[in-house]
């Protein structure tokens, strides 16, 4: 197992008492699968992904990335941890803004130690494998939502880790075509606000035509299996548990099902 | 430095505002340290220019502080420090500002009487009753040149020599005999031994016992530099300017860390992006601080450059502008330290910084 998560719990302060996000969770994810984890909003779901990230310290349990126990690493030595064993794909791209899309992923070898000039090398052979091999040069703005989100995924994978840890991998795409809808529908009340007899429409939905999550998702399963990591999916979005190798329900802080998908 | 770089050249306009803020505070020190430096030495450079490490003043009465103006020593006094071990030569010197008049013009000097053939003052040897040693300024300013005649306080001398810049509260000096001052400017207060000088110039070695030499000697002796503050006009003169220099450099430290306060703020979300994919703190602090110092660097030369060159363009003026590397490259390096100061202050919140916060965010 590249992930294991031994009878977690998690509470926050909530007033007086503590509000218990996660109870007794144990997850173990082998490497080169998928494994999602769903739930309603405030089951625990980013708590756990929060945890597998060591971001936050568990109140008891225990989790091991590669064999190695986070128990008792001081706050350097989870950070050395995370850049080299773990992926992180966040739910929004989060890309720095100075940064071209090569850049975004050259900065991981310069975080680690290593010189970013000789990574360049590394970062276009992910950005092609993702199927931006010819947007490096391009800075966050420049660039779709669905692209900026495939720089974050090869972000992720830029210093080889065997954890993947992705969160809500197509909120932003659903964000963006939402305000690309609204935005569209503007542009025909505009055209329609002095009466026109006559009304010329251009393409009216290839604005709305964004990557779709599954092209996403496609992508991520497929890096999964290649590059053997042990990926772990946060989702709302039951559309996309048809891609992955097994699915874990989170209820009120607790694991209550953790079967194949398929 | 990999982002701190590309921040810089991306956000190259608020970065190029907080460039020209240090020019022109790093330009406004420059010209503020020339002028302070070319104005205390119109001031002092005639005592700091003096073969002699301290200077001995009539003990002041009441616990008054030292002056120049008030002291008066006796012959029996700089006769008593001649003898006292330790001091390898005494030598007593006189000083009064007064009007030099050479044909139809006319400017003030101070008078600084020694002993003919005294290491006091310049070209001594040639300093005797009836003649004078004039400083360059002074002889510039009145026309005059070796063997001319000028006139001190009604009494005509002839110049035996014009050498030196020295000059003494921003009068350019006259080297007289010790004789020819007593006439110009009869000192008040005779005592025993009868008048004497202002002060008398010690050259010491470190064997020298100063304190029992003042309490015989009815004197007290300090350093030469500590005997600047015996001048009037230079401690609040040179305070006043100090003051303004401090609060510059003060305004420099703080307009810098509010930059990089709000600049690490604005940051936030990346610091806590990087932080979350495993970035070091400490890494993530030297880069910012890096940026910092490139910016102040990078400022802090321009700004230099362009009062090194007014300073340049004004030697040699009216204006007392002393262009020298005390003057030109410390209050750069005071300014580089003191905004890297701010900046070190701004910058370390990135350690508070949660990385948390970057799941989930929306930026």
């Amino acid at each position: 197992m590249s992930l294991e998560l031994t009878d977690i719990t998690l509470t926050y302060p909530d007033g007086d008492t503590r509000l218990t996000a996660l109870d007794h969770v144990s997850l173990d994810v082998p490497r080169g699968s998928v494994t999602a984890v769903v739930g309603p909003s405030g089951s625990g779901k980013s708590s756990l992904l929060a945890v597998a990230a060591t971001l936050v310290t568990p109140d008891s349990g225990t989790v091991a990335v590669d064999g190695t126990p986070t128990t008792g690493l001081s706050r350097g030595e989870l950070a050395a941890l995370r850049r080299r064993s773990i992926g992180i794909v966040f739910q929004q791209p989060n890309l720095l803004p100075s940064l071209t899309a090569a850049e975004q992923l050259q900065v991981m070898a310069g975080i680690d130690g290593r010189s970013p000039g000789r990574a360049r090398g590394r970062a276009l052979e992910l950005l092609d494998a993702v199927g931006l091999a010819d947007q490096a040069g391009r800075r966050p703005h420049q660039l779709s939502g669905g692209q900026r989100q495939r720089v974050n995924i090869a972000r992720a994978l830029m210093n080889d880790p065997t954890v993947l840890l992705v969160d809500e991998p197509t909120s932003a795409l659903d964000q963006e075509r939402g305000a690309a809808g609204q935005r569209q529908r503007v542009n025909i009340a505009r055209a329609l606000m002095n009466d026109p007899t006559v009304l010329l429409v251009d393409e009216p939905t290839s604005a709305l035509d964004q990557e779709r999550g599954a092209a996403v998702m496609g992508l991520l399963t497929g890096l999964t299996h290649r590059r053997a990591t042990a990926t772990v999916l946060v989702t709302h979005d039951r559309a996309l548990l048809t891609a992955v190798d097994r699915v874990a329900e989170v209820h009120d802080g607790r694991l209550v099902l953790s079967a194949p998908a398929r | 430095m990999f982002v701190a770089w590309r921040d810089l050249t991306f956000a190259k306009g608020r970065f190029a505002l907080m460039g020209a803020v240090v020019v022109l505070i790093t330009l406004l020190v420059g010209l503020l340290s020339g002028l302070t430096a070319g104005l205390a030495r119109q001031n002092v450079s005639a005592v700091t220019g003096l073969p002699a490490d301290r200077l001995a003043f009539a003990a002041p009465a009441g616990g008054q502080d030292l002056s120049y103006a008030d002291s008066v020593v006796t012959e029996a006094q700089w006769r008593h420090w001649a003898r006292v071990p330790g001091v390898i030569r005494a030598e007593p010197l006189g000083i009064t500002t007064t009007r030099a008049n050479a044909g139809d013009r006319s400017a003030g000097v101070s008078v600084f009487g020694v002993l003919p053939g005294s290491p006091l003052a310049p070209a001594g040897e040639r300093v005797e009753d009836g003649t004078v040693v004039l400083s360059t300024a002074a002889a510039g300013e009145l026309g005059v040149g070796e063997g001319d005649a000028v006139t001190l306080a009604g009494r005509e001398l002839t110049v035996a020599a014009a050498r030196g810049d020295a000059s003494f509260s921003h009068t350019p000096v006259v080297w007289a005999s010790l004789d020819t001052w007593r006439a110009l400017a009869p000192p008040a207060g005779a005592r025993d031994g009868g008048p004497t000088a202002t002060v008398i110039a010690l050259d010491t070695d470190r064997g020298a016992d100063l304190a029992a030499g003042d309490r015989a000697a009815g004197t007290r002796t300090v350093t030469k530099d500590d005997s600047l503050s015996a001048i009037g006009s230079y401690t609040s003169e040179n305070g006043s300017l100090q003051l303004m220099r401090g609060f510059l450099f003060a305004i420099s430290a703080l307009v810098v860390g509010a930059f990089f306060t709000v600049w690490t703020i604005q940051r936030g979300g990346d610091i806590a992006v990087l932080k979350a994919l495993g970035a070091p703190t400490r890494r993530l602090l030297a880069d910012a601080l890096g940026q910092a110092l490139v910016l102040l660097t990078g400022g802090t030369l321009a700004g230099t450059a362009v009062a090194a060159a007014a300073g340049a363009a004004l030697t040699g003026s009216d204006i007392p502008f002393a262009l020298t590397p005390a003057t030109v490259l410390v209050p750069a390096a005071v300014t580089i330290a003191l905004g890297a100061l701010g900046a070190a202050l701004s910058v370390r919140r990135i350690t508070s910084v949660d990385p948390l916060t970057a799941l989930g965010s929306a930026r």
